[in-house]
């Protein structure tokens, strides 16, 4: 990308506070939270409990009562709102596009009012269109009401990116599509942030949601007070206490499969023939393997087919109808529910890996799988234990701090107001 | 002038598969935004009526005292005035209404908007002749007069529509506005007007019609217009001349409101049209 601004800048909260007149609790309360340049951080809790307040607190749409805002080391409590808000990018649910302004003029929004000159502004808004995978010729005219949700969402993340800013922030962006779209943008989501290392700060109620794109997730309870901060396998393996549990939900282990790969478990050979070996040659495979099956594959390499030793008794040397056709593969970039999915619809017990192109590269079975997840939930915990012990001495000496009457020096690390 | 009707340029290939169901009404060439129809029934029957009324003065035998009363120019000096008192008050409702309506939403003031309305209510409620007498009594015969009552009558739907049309806006757009960087005076003129002018537009059509019709009455305070006509065809009991006059006003109304619905089409902004 050119001029890219480079990469995120770091976020610092420090005892941020809401305070509205007349309400004897704050909004939100205290709140401290270091994000590093370039992370991903998901404020995630239930409804009300102040996480959209928190998010508009860091560019200052809901002014603080209290507390210090550090980004990039600068502190920005005091600049002007409207200047900050311009260096950082804004995306909100259902996309807030100016329904009377096109696709291109929304996105040129924010690098009109900075001022860049005219053909600046074209370039940018038709890379960006294309770095959210829309047609630029097909959309840069179009108003909001000719999108669907899914594209509107689209054009909102462009607008927000339009001006290269070094910070992201994203309030519930994908809650008001369909699943499969909100799926689809999640994915275009990571994949942008690959690209551009922003820092990102997003807020959902989605638990789900929050492991899939979080590098860390925030798990907020009342009055924004951070329950847990913390890695999303972290998290998963070791809930701070029962509301964090209560809110990661059942299913800890099954979720923790979204967070590891296929390539990251070991990816074994399987005996393979293919569709124009001679019928013998294929026999003496089977024998030789060593295995019941073997994996049939087609003039692509692509998997086509488990053939068992029986299957070729039954179908008599034809392999048209022999054996039970694949139905399902994953690529090394599938996440390990996938594949299990897949090794469960495919009563062989194992599910192939294919490449880029659809050809095999090896198979994952039932074993490996298994293995894996043991290893890794065991792994999980061992560091959790690792990380209670600071963490309770962190507590303890807050604890004591607040007892002492001192709260100027709360919050370290992260794990202000808890209890 | 032929005005095909909306032209939809075929659908592009699909972005996205999953996404296939979206509306696809293709940008292209922008399509008219008038029918054919909105373009020419309305002007057609009002020059019809207009010939009509012309042809029986023609053929019509007229006493002495009405062709006195209609030579001289006096029947185009009336039409003349009474579209100058229409043009001068809707102006002037413009200026006072919209950048008032526009201040009674803005932070402090959003309290007063209440006081302003039930005070335009009252200049809407008073009978229009009463108001126009009242007035008359204040600042003498004339057409100032006779301006500020038309104002003062047309203020209202103005002012509750700009109030309306600004209140009408979704708060989470503004925010987004505000989000992204503007600042109130760009979020006002870039976002909240623009999607307000609907209904802005649609007050200042409500008051143009009215300004149409209470012009008539200005002739009470001295102020011309076609009221002339009619008070003069009452007073002397000479039918054709209050005919004239009636039919011109209804004429320049019907008009006037047809200018006003294109208007209404027309500066709607793009993007917003069902």
């Amino acid at each position: 990308m050119p001029e890219t601004g480079g990469h995120g800048a770091s976020i610092e909260l420090e005892s941020l506070t809401k305070r509205y007149p007349g309400v004897a609790q704050p909004a939100v309360d205290n709140v401290s939270m270091e994000i590093k340049a370039g992370e991903v951080v998901v404020l995630v809790g239930p409804s009300g409990c102040g996480k959209s307040t928190l998010l508009k607190m860091i560019n200052r749409l809901i002014e603080p009562t209290g507390g210090r805002i550090r980004m990039g080391g600068e502190d920005v409590t005091d600049i002007d709102p409207v200047g900050l808000r311009r260096k950082i990018g804004y995306a909100i649910q259902s996309a807030g596009l100016f329904p009377h302004m096109t696709v291109a003029q929304n996105i040129a929004l924010v690098p009109r009012m900075i001022g860049w000159p005219k053909s600046r502004i074209g370039a940018r808004t038709e890379e960006l269109l294309d770095l959210v995978g829309l047609d630029p010729g097909e959309f840069h005219g179009r108003y909001p009401r000719q999108l669907s949700g899914g594209q509107q969402q689209r054009v909102g993340v462009a607008r927000a990116l339009a001006a290269d800013p070094p910070v992201l922030l994203m309030d519930e962006p994908f809650g008001a599509v369909d699943p499969i779209t909100r799926d689809h943008l999640q994915d275009e989501l990571i994949r942008l942030q690959h690209e551009l290392h922003k820092t990102i700060v997003f807020v959902t109620h989605d638990f789900d949601e929050a492991i899939k794109i979080g590098d860390r997730i925030a798990v907020l309870r009342e009055r924004s007070h951070i329950a847990q901060f913390d890695t999303p396998e972290a998290i998963l393996a070791n809930p701070a206490d029962d509301f964090v549990s209560g809110f990661v939900g059942a299913g800890a282990a099954l979720k923790r499969l979204n967070l590891t790969r296929v390539r990251d478990v070991e990816i074994t050979d399987y005996p393979t023939v293919m569709i124009d070996d001679p019928l013998q040659q294929i026999v003496n495979r089977l024998r030789a393997g060593g295995t019941n099956e073997v994996l049939l594959l087609d003039r692509h390499g692509r998997p086509c087919k488990w053939l068992r030793r029986g299957d070729l008794m039954r179908a008599r040397g034809s392999l048209a109808r022999a054996g039970t056709p694949v139905h399902d593969t994953v690529t090394r970039d599938a996440t390990l529910r996938d594949a299990l999915e897949a090794v469960l619809t495919d009563n062989t017990g194992r599910v192939a890996v294919t490449g880029r192109n659809g050809e095999y590269t090896g198979v994952v079975d039932m074993e490996t799988l298994l293995n894996s997840v043991h290893g890794m939930l065991e792994a999980d915990r061992l560091d959790a234990l690792e990380n209670q012990h600071e963490l309770e001495e962190l507590r303890a000496a807050q604890t004591h701090v607040e007892q002492e009457g001192d709260r100027g020096v709360t919050g370290v690390g992260g794990f202000g107001g808890t209890r | 002038m032929t005005a095909p009707g909306p032209v939809r340029t075929a659908p592009g290939p699909a972005a996205d598969e999953e996404e296939a169901e979206a509306p696809r009404t293709a940008p292209g060439p922008p399509p008219r935004r008038i029918g054919r129809q909105k373009l020419t029934v309305l002007p057609a029957v009002l020059v019809a009526v207009l010939l009509a009324t012309w042809l029986w003065f023609r053929q019509a035998d007229l006493d002495a005292l009405t062709r006195n009363a209609l030579s001289g120019g006096q029947v185009s000096k009336a039409l003349w005035q009474h579209i100058q008192l229409t043009a001068i008050s809707t102006f002037f409702v413009l200026i006072i209404a919209i950048p008032l309506g526009i201040l009674l939403t803005r932070g402090a003031f959003r309290r007063a908007a209440p006081v302003a309305m039930a005070f335009a209510n009252t200049g809407q409620a008073t009978p229009a002749i009463g108001l126009l007498a009242l007035l008359v009594i204040w600042l003498g015969i004339g057409r100032r007069a006779a301006l500020i009552g038309i104002i003062a009558y047309a203020v209202l739907p103005v002012l509750s529509n700009t109030i309306a049309g600004l209140k009408a806006n979704d708060p989470t757009l503004l925010e987004a506005a505000r989000g992204i960087g503007m600042s109130s005076a760009e979020v006002l003129t870039r976002v909240e007007l623009p999607l307000a002018v609907p209904l802005i537009l649609a007050g200042v059509r409500t008051a143009l019609v009215l300004n149409v019709g209470t012009a008539t009455l200005a002739v009470f305070g001295g102020g011309g217009g076609l009221g002339v006509l009619i008070t003069t065809g009452i007073t002397n009991q000479r039918m054709p001349v209050l005919v004239l006059g009636s039919v011109l006003m209804v004429v320049l109304a019907l008009l006037v409101d047809w200018l006003a619905s294109l208007a209404e089409v027309l500066l709607r902004p793009r993007g917003l049209q069902s």
